[in-house]
């Protein structure tokens, strides 16, 4: 395997499905993507596009009921690659959080209310191995420092005696725990507070600027991404659709659903701005409709987005991809959005 | 701000609203003063806890104040020995709310028609089912659930989020209501779906005049729903400003909107990189059960001033034309007199 060093993972046409009665539902549609050391990528897409699927494939902890059916994951520390889908179970369990950390959806509500917050760090240090007691002690009380909480008072008391954004920190320093190169955090800053999730976001900022891992975080707040990202991957029905610069996904969106997304959601200061719908709703993921997936809702569809599927193409740019067959077309109705880019892309050089 | 006079269709004076038993009792909405004009559409924001939906429950009469007034079409809705006032059943009528959590608040073992049809008949809206059934259609037509034969014979969970929060929407039409209490109405469904779902409760004032209550934490949905309307932020149990939106959007002037409105994330990297901060004294959100002296946000307030803050507690006063602040120091700087 060729050194990617600076890549600490990579994708290839992943697919996972989950069995159930009704049929096979196919919630990740060959998706490939690589993360770059330091950067953070959102993914951002509606309810059950297929997001926490994704990100819990890429430490393969799917429940009993999915199957990763086809692709390819690989971790690079330094030359040397780690083949995740052929790892036996005793190597999984040392590969997640020392590789690669998730932070869970649930997570905020997930802690066992009877464990104090040392117990449960030490569970999780246990079940991956390596450290001593004290040595998980001295490097806890330290993490959780560093997450601006009071490690004294905090290491010691009850889920519930914490807020939701002092629990979010603890699930932060936890997933620091054995200094992972990648972070997955699903929907960070969702179940939180304005002024709790100003906190959080500022946070992850520093983290990631300080400690320098690559951060995967899934979010279908559109602000929050706007915040964030290095890099933006939109996700509709299994698959990405467009991915790339953040300001590109904001000022330039080439995808109609893309676009769509941005014209649905109001900035909260300036002036009023009239919003539009996506018509229609989701497909179902059993049984999607041929061709583009999105055909059904999209205003920009032609007879062939409905018996060919696209593929991700480039666009604009060598980092900018997209998939769909009348780019051009959507590219001239985001005019008004590429001036913004223009200041974006000054500001960015002063 | 005079809820009981004519000038608003619905409003409340002072109202509290206690929790709980002797030993611990919690205030949850500790002041509330607001009017609603008739066909107009007021906010209400703040962060989890504030006592929005408590509030909005009480405005709808589900719940009683524990002191204070609601008032509807300028009459007292609670008489003063605290029992239901004379027209509480044409408030009650002409009040619906429609619930925060769309899961629970629809029957699942009921049909949409069935759900739909309910409080037509109890109420003798129709004279039987067959008006029942047409009344049904047009409502769930004006509520955008079409091809309406798909969805009459439902169950709630054959719905997605969207389409089940229209139906909420539906049935609290049923019964003609003048006021829409919305609690978090647009907060679970996706935004593919909510700008629909929010266009269409706008054309219900439009059309219908419909006057809301519209309870949400999201600045950005309540900019686009109220923006011709006023926006109330809530903090610990109280109204800490009342304003149009457009003025509380680019320029509030309580500490808690300010913060609010400087630490929320916009949906566009280059305004939300380049925002200015507002930096609170402590990021911890006071407990109602031990809840500070004076001004509830003195502990966190940039503005904060000793021997005021935390001794006085500021009252919302009036500072411009519909537009009112309960801060010492905004209040002062605004030219307010107490
Ligand atoms: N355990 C499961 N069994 C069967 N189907 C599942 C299971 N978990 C998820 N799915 C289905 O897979 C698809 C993708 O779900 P997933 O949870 O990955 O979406 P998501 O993008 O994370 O959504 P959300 O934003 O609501 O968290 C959905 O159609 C969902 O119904
Ligand atoms: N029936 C009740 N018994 C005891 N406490 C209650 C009750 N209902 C509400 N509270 C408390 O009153 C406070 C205000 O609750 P409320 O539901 O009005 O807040 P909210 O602003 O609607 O919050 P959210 O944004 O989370 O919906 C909270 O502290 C809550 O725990
Ligand atoms: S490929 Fe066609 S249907 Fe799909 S998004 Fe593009 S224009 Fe729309
Ligand atoms: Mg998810
Ligand atoms: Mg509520």
């Amino acid at each position: 395997m060729e050194n990617k060093a600076s890549t600490p993972l990579t994708v290839e046409d992943l697919w996972v499905e989950y069995q159930i009665e009704r049929g096979v539902v196919k919630a990740v549609r060959g998706v490939s993507f690589s993360l770059a050391r330091g950067e953070s990528l959102a993914l951002i897409g509606e309810s059950g596009c297929g997001k926490t699927t994704l990100g819990v494939a890429l430490i393969r902890l799917l429940v009993q009921a999915a199957r990763i059916s086809k692709g390819e994951i690989t971790y690079w520390r330094g030359n040397q690659g780690i083949d995740v889908l052929s790892l036996k179970e005793r190597e999984l369990r040392r590969f997640r959080w020392r590789e690669c950390a998730m932070v869970f959806q649930s997570a905020l509500n997930a802690f066992n209310p009877v464990l104090r917050i040392w117990d449960q760090i030490l569970d999780t240090a246990k079940a991956h191995g390596g450290m001593s007691k004290n040595q998980v002690r001295e490097r806890a009380l330290q993490l959780l420092e560093y997450v601006q909480l009071d490690p004294k008072r905090v290491i010691d008391a009850y889920p519930h005696e914490l807020s939701g954004g002092m629990r979010q920190r603890v699930l932060l320093a936890m997933s620091l725990l054995l200094d992972p190169q990648v972070l997955i955090l699903d929907e960070p800053t969702t179940a939180l507070d304005i002024l709790t999730q100003r906190t959080i976001i500022d946070l992850l900022r520093r983290l990631k600027k300080e400690i320098g891992f690559a951060m995967l975080f899934i979010s279908h707040d559109l602000a929050t991404a706007a915040e964030l990202a290095d890099r933006v991957a939109t996700m509709y029905a299994g698959s990405i659709v467009e991915v790339g610069p953040v300001e590109d996904i904001f000022y330039r969106p080439a995808h109609p659903y893309t676009l769509g997304l941005i014209r649905a959601v109001p900035t909260v200061t300036g002036d009023f701005e009239d919003l539009i719908s996506i018509p229609g709703a989701p497909p179902d993921l059993i049984d999607p409709p041929p061709g583009c997936k999105f055909h059904p809702r999209c205003p920009y569809a032609t007879e062939r987005c409905r018996v060919e599927e696209p593929k991700l193409e480039t666009h604009y740019s060598e980092t900018h991809s997209v998939a769909c067959f009348n780019v051009q077309r959507v590219q001239q109705d985001t005019l008004d959005l590429q001036e913004r880019y223009a200041k974006y892309a000054g500001g960015k050089a002063q | 701000m005079n809820a009981g006079s004519g000038e608003y269709l619905i409003g409340a004076r002072n109202l509290v609203r206690m929790f709980g038993s002797r030993r611990e009792r919690v205030t949850a909405v500790e002041d509330v003063s607001f009017g609603i004009r008739e066909g107009e559409v007021v906010c209400l924001v703040g962060e989890s806890g504030c006592g929005k939906t408590t509030t909005g429950k009480m405005i709808a009469g589900l719940l009683k104040p524990t002191t204070g007034q609601v008032f509807y079409a300028g009459k007292s809705v609670w008489n003063p020995r605290g029992d239901r006032g004379e027209d509480f059943k044409k408030f009650r009528l002409g009040v619906q709310i429609i619930h925060q959590d769309p899961y629970a608040s629809l029957n699942p073992s009921h049909t949409i028609y069935q759900i739909m049809s309910a409080p037509l008949l109890h109420h003798k809206l129709v004279a039987n089912t067959h008006e029942a059934l047409d009344r049904v259609i047009e409502l769930l037509t004006t509520v955008g659930l079409s091809p309406v034969e798909d969805f009459l014979y439902k169950y709630p969970h054959q719905l997605s989020g969207g389409q089940r929060q229209r139906v909420s929407v539906a049935r609290a039409l049923t019964v003609n209501p003048r006021v829409i209490v919305a609690d978090e109405a647009v907060s679970m469904v996706d935004v593919s779906i909510r700008v629909g779902l929010l266009n269409m409760m706008a054309d219900l004032k439009r059309n219908l005049g419909v006057t809301y209550l519209f309870i949400t934490h999201d600045l950005a949905v309540a900019k686009f729903f109220a923006w011709e309307g006023h926006i109330a932020v809530m903090y610990v149990g109280s109204i800490v400003e009342f304003a149009s939106t457009p003025q509380l959007i680019n320029n509030p002037l309580h500490p808690y909107s300010k913060a609010l409105l400087a630490a929320v994330p916009e949906a566009d990297p280059e305004l939300t990189r380049s925002k200015a901060r507002v930096e609170l004294r402590s990021q911890d959100i006071p407990s109602l059960l031990a809840l500070p002296s004076g001004c509830r946000f003195h502990p966190r307030c940039p503005y904060f001033e000793p021997g005021l803050c935390d001794v006085k507690r500021p009252e919302l006063l009036p500072i411009g034309e519909n537009r009112y602040v309960a801060c010492h120091v905004a209040a002062r700087e605004a030219g307010a007199v107490s």
